[in-house]
């Protein structure tokens, strides 16, 4: 495969049987390896598409800033992109999030600001639309609300795993922006009749729960429960477990947000085998398991691992 | 047997601080009416109009009740239910 420059190598991403995680040959279990993508991650696909879309409408032009409230991966991605066009980043991130990532973005020449890590990804959504309001000419994407996110995924991981997978029954994936879950289920939905779309949403330690009330909640703007089938909530010993799981039996590097899909897909699997139904359920690998080395993850016993992880943002 | 409800943190000063709490119905409706004699003041911050608050998120053994039946989702003992304020990802 030949690209005239990184950034047109985005997506068309391996699609991976798990032979020894199927638990039949009617209900096999397929993983969509996001990590290939050029930072690692889903994430560069609605990067690129909320900057190209950006540069279309004439929102971004040259020497622009970018702000972004993330925990990592769409800022790394945005700082890729930003790089090679030409823009300035800014990242607002919440303190609770790996070193790895920090480092990757001051790489990538992102700048970062820290937001509190009670509240998480809540709190850093609110700097950055304060931080937005303040300074008109910085330009904020934010994927949680920007239509060109799930319409990445319905122009491209949705068609591709169709294509790779004409069978396929389940779509499995994790929930954070839901742009992934939003655009994919959103092609699946017009062309395959009966298909289910099922969100793996992290549960996290307390800590990033410490609200104040709770109607301080949030809910991206992009979110329409009616395009899912269900919602399941996964708790960081299951997707630790899974996560290595993954690796020992398919040799499968990934990060921890990984283990949260794998976990629902493979709950999901268990049902059909019960209920006599033919299954093809794909879930997606959103990165690799290398951002994550020095949260603990895969060192030690799964609860010393989970302990390491209490009060840290791991999807 | 009993269903255990897991509070989050924001909602302890009804449970006098505990992370867990029994209580009984068989639909969540009843549940949360049960759990209201037992901690006066929870059902309305969890409750509005009867349905679900907006930013209040309650899994049945880790699956979303929104997906299942709402506030009428049949529940039985041994069953977790847990509450948790929604929160961004990404």
């Amino acid at each position: 495969m030949r690209f005239d420059s990184l950034i047109d190598s985005v997506g068309r991403t391996p699609l991976v049987g798990l032979p020894r995680l199927s638990p039949s040959a009617d209900v096999r279990v397929w993983a969509k390896l996001e990590d290939r993508n050029p930072t690692g991650s889903i994430k560069d696909r609605p990067a690129l598409w909320m900057i190209q879309e950006a540069e279309k409408d004439g929102r971004l032009t040259p020497g622009c800033t970018i702000l972004e409230p993330t925990s990592g991966n769409t800022g790394i991605s945005l700082a890729m992109s930003a790089k090679l066009k030409g823009y300035k980043l800014i990242c607002v991130m919440p303190e609770n999030t790996s070193e790895e990532r920090r480092q990757l973005l001051r790489m990538w020449g992102a700048e970062i600001i820290s937001s509190p890590a009670a509240g998480g990804s809540n709190e850093a959504v609110r700097v950055a639309k304060g931080l937005a309001a303040e300074n008109p000419s910085w330009v904020m994407l934010y994927q949680y609300g920007n239509p060109a996110n799930w319409r990445s995924h319905y122009e491209g991981t949705g068609p591709e795993l169709l294509e790779d997978l004409p069978t396929i029954t389940h779509f499995v994936a994790g929930l954070g922006t839901t742009g992934t879950l939003m655009g994919v289920g959103r092609f699946l939905r017009e062309r395959v009749p009966g298909v289910r779309i099922v969100a793996a949403e992290p549960r996290y330690g307390e800590l990033v729960y410490g609200l104040r009330n709770v109607d301080e909640g949030f809910i991206p703007e992009l979110y329409d429960e009616s395009v899912l089938t269900t919602r399941f909530s996964v708790g960081s010993a299951d997707a630790l477990r899974r996560t290595r799981e993954l690796l020992a039996t398919e040799g499968i590097f990934a990060g921890v947000s990984t283990g949260a899909a794998l976990h629902a897909a493979l709950g999901v699997a268990a049902k059909a085998v019960k209920a006599g139904e033919r299954a093809d359920i794909a879930f997606v690998v959103a990165d690799g398991g290398w951002k994550y080395l020095s949260t603990g993850a895969y060192e030690g016993t799964l609860e010393e691992a989970e302990d390491r992880l209490e009060g840290q943002l791991w999807a | 047997m009993a269903i255990e409800v897991r509070i989050p943190t924001i909602l302890r000063n009804y449970t006098d601080g505990a992370k867990a709490v029994n209580a009984e119905g068989a639909t969540l409706e009843e549940l949360i009416s049960n759990l209201e004699s037992a901690h006066p003041g929870i059902k309305d911050r969890l409750v509005d109009q009867g349905a679900l608050r907006r930013f209040v998120n309650v899994y049945l053994n880790d699956e979303d009740v929104r997906f299942l039946g709402g506030l009428g989702t049949p529940v039985s003992d041994g069953d977790t239910v847990t509450v948790l304020p929604a929160v961004a990802g990404g």
